[in-house]
């Protein structure tokens, strides 16, 4: 029993972190309708901006505030110039210029911050507790915490203010929005720069939890945010969270419980997207479009 | 005039089309053999694309997984040769074989999920593949790696000629290719092709004026299977390995669905244009970042901007070109024409052709 709850919480933390990446790339599916290839790079990027400024002596949660805050504003500009010139745009075409954004920002992390593993200290006191014999980490409070904290925010900023009207109105009709006055061009902005900032909250705050900061830090992690998002539906915030736990989840079980599986765990959560899907194509929480002939 | 214009095409085309022919027939023999096992490698690219294509561009079906199918060539002919002895032509129909039944199992449960859901399930393919492949296979000590003895990549004795294997590796790709391009040609301009296009332009209509919806979209899937297997199959000639890895298996899915948007979505040369300029492109960016002609103090020693020039092309070339090398050249030319003629053509004319 203490063996299945440890890998249930092994499972949420892992969860809790593609729900976290997960949230970004709903996010700009929701206002621009782009599957995003680049977030997961995006955020290694602005990982490695967090600690270059640790470096420079900031206390790390300064540190996270403040990339946060540039990976906002460089979010908002590559919608503004390399996205927006391809609004009229093919979606294959934009799936192309996504990988493009990929590769070059994987490069372009590598080639200003160099190859060798970087270790990025923790924001917060690394502990861990025994409750009746199932280890509890602080970090696994912190990712669920800030993830709670998270999903609130967005809530409260799509749901409660204007904002967030403008914004939803944006990615449900552009044309009616701005017949109504409502500026597409800043919401689609505002979109790619929030999704940046959180995709940057995500990997400052996982990279302190693994062997360090590499080139290849998120292109795992990005894998299993896209099938989270797959299993909770694109267009899902509550999805994307969702998603990402029971891929955590199944994960971390199957690691323990399915020793035929050994080295071939990847075959389950990618099983269950399969499986979900054939039974509802949208997702778990997504909405389906009516087609009319 | 209509008819005019078409045989001029058509005249021009077969031109056009017997000078590249004969280039390629010569080019073996004036090359080294890193340039001939390069454009070998830009073949089987383009042969994997054009497969891609009669998916993706035909019938609207996005993967990002034939890095998967690829694979499933690759290792069937490896093993193949390396544990059973086979020649290597032998074992292309085989690889072929698998990888189109491969497609029709993974085509099934395609056909309930579209669009970017089905991008991520093939995704899906594309990460299991390098771990299936880990556990199964008992490559050189024990890793997932096969290779082929290099007496089998020497062609066959039937070959006239006194043909080096890189060689004849490229004379191998160039008459599969063309064989597979004519497949892809006469897909195209018959009924399977038209019912392909009707399925990605409306699957509703095409249903209702008798379309099989379900056996279209697997055949597709399957046949696209089939052309990467192929490829996969001879990268094994030219590389004499194979071999997966996570990030290698996701960036040959990657890079085929490039190739075809790059060449031309849903046209018949395309994809083949496509793959050749991204086995070139990467090739001299990585060339020109080593040895740079030029800014040598700041690019010298930074092979990892490679990619970034790469992709940076991508999102220039997509700017420039939306709709592929073979779109836009078919823009210029039509502009041509249009210039051409001053006055424009009565409607009628058009329309009776």
């Amino acid at each position: 029993m203490t063996v299945f709850l440890s890998q249930i919480m092994n499972g949420i933390q892992n969860g809790v972190i593609y729900a976290s990446l997960g949230l970004a790339i709903v996010l700009i599916f929701r206002t621009t309708g782009i599957l995003n290839f680049a977030q997961g790079e995006m955020a290694l990027f602005s990982t490695y901006v967090t600690w270059e400024l640790t470096r420079l002596g900031l206390p790390v949660w300064l540190a996270i505030i403040v990339s946060m805050t540039l990976a906002f504003i460089g979010g908002a500009l590559i919608e503004r110039i390399v996205i927006r010139p391809f609004e009229q745009s093919s979606p294959l075409v934009l799936v192309i210029v996504t990988i493009g954004l990929f590769l070059a920002f994987n490069a372009l992390a590598q080639l200003f911050f160099g190859v060798e593993a970087k270790a990025l200290p923790r924001a917060y006191p690394d502990r861990n507790w025994l409750l009746g014999g199932v280890s509890l980490r602080s970090d696994t409070l912190v990712l669920i915490a800030v993830l709670a904290v998270e999903c609130l925010l967005l809530w409260a900023l799509l749901q409660r203010t204007k904002v967030g009207l403008a914004l939803r109105a944006v990615a449900s009709n552009a044309d009616s929005a701005r017949l109504l006055g409502v500026s597409a061009a800043t919401m689609l902005m505002l979109g790619w720069g929030l999704a940046a900032a959180l995709g940057c909250l995500a990997g400052a705050l996982v990279v302190p939890t693994t062997s360090g900061l590499t080139a290849g830090s998120m292109q795992g992690i990005l894998v299993f945010a896209f099938a989270g998002v797959a299993l909770g539906g694109f267009d899902s915030p509550i999805g994307a969270v969702v998603g990402g736990l029971i891929i955590g989840i199944a994960d971390a079980l199957t690691r323990q419980y399915v020793p035929a599986l050994a080295g071939i765990e990847i075959i389950v959560p990618f099983g269950l997207i399969l499986v979900v899907l054939l039974l509802r194509p949208q997702g778990l929480f997504g909405h389906v479009k009516v087609e009319r002939v | 005039m209509a008819e005019r214009a078409r045989r001029q095409r058509l005249i021009i085309g077969t031109v056009v089309g017997l000078v590249v022919l004969a280039y390629l027939i010569w080019f073996p023999q004036q090359h080294a053999p890193a340039d001939v096992r390069l454009w070998t490698m830009a073949i089987y690219f383009g042969i994997a694309a054009m497969g891609l294509n009669l998916l993706t561009g035909y019938n609207g079906q996005v993967s990002i997984g034939h890095g998967a199918f690829f694979g499933i060539g690759a290792y069937t002919t490896a093993i193949l040769v390396s544990d059973h002895g086979w020649s290597l032509l032998a074992t292309l129909p085989v690889a072929a074989a698998l990888a189109f039944v491969v497609g029709v199992a993974v085509g099934i449960p395609a056909l309930r999920v579209k669009g970017l859901y089905l991008a991520l399930v093939t995704l899906g393919l594309a990460v299991v593949f390098p771990d299936l492949t880990k556990k199964f296979v008992r490559g050189v000590g024990g890793t997932n790696l096969v290779r082929v003895p290099s007496a089998s990549l020497r062609p066959p004795d039937w070959m006239p000629g006194g043909l080096q294997p890189d060689q004849w590796g490229f004379y191998l790709a160039l008459v599969i290719s063309l064989g597979l391009l004519f497949g892809v040609w006469c897909i195209v301009r018959g009924r399977f092709g038209r019912a392909l296009i009707a399925v990605r332009d409306h699957e509703a209509a095409a249903t209702t004026v008798g379309v099989d919806l379900a056996r279209t979209k697997v055949l597709a899937f399957a046949l696209s299977a089939l052309y990467a297997g192929v490829a996969g199959a001879l990268s094994v000639q030219v590389t004499g390995i194979a071999n997966a890895e996570k990030i290698g298996t996701f960036n040959l899915s990657i890079l085929f669905l490039v190739a075809v948007v790059i060449g031309g979505t849903a046209t018949v040369f395309g994809p083949l244009i496509g793959g050749f300029l991204v086995v070139m492109i990467q090739d001299r960016t990585t060339q020109f970042v080593a040895d740079p002609p030029f800014l040598s103090g700041f690019l010298s020693g930074k092979e990892v901007l490679s990619p970034a020039i790469f992709g940076i092309m991508l999102i220039v070339l997509m700017y420039f070109l939306p709709d592929g090398i073979v779109g836009g050249f078919r823009r210029l030319l039509h502009r041509i024409a249009t210039r051409r003629r001053s006055t424009p053509e009565p409607l009628g004319a058009s329309v009776g052709s």
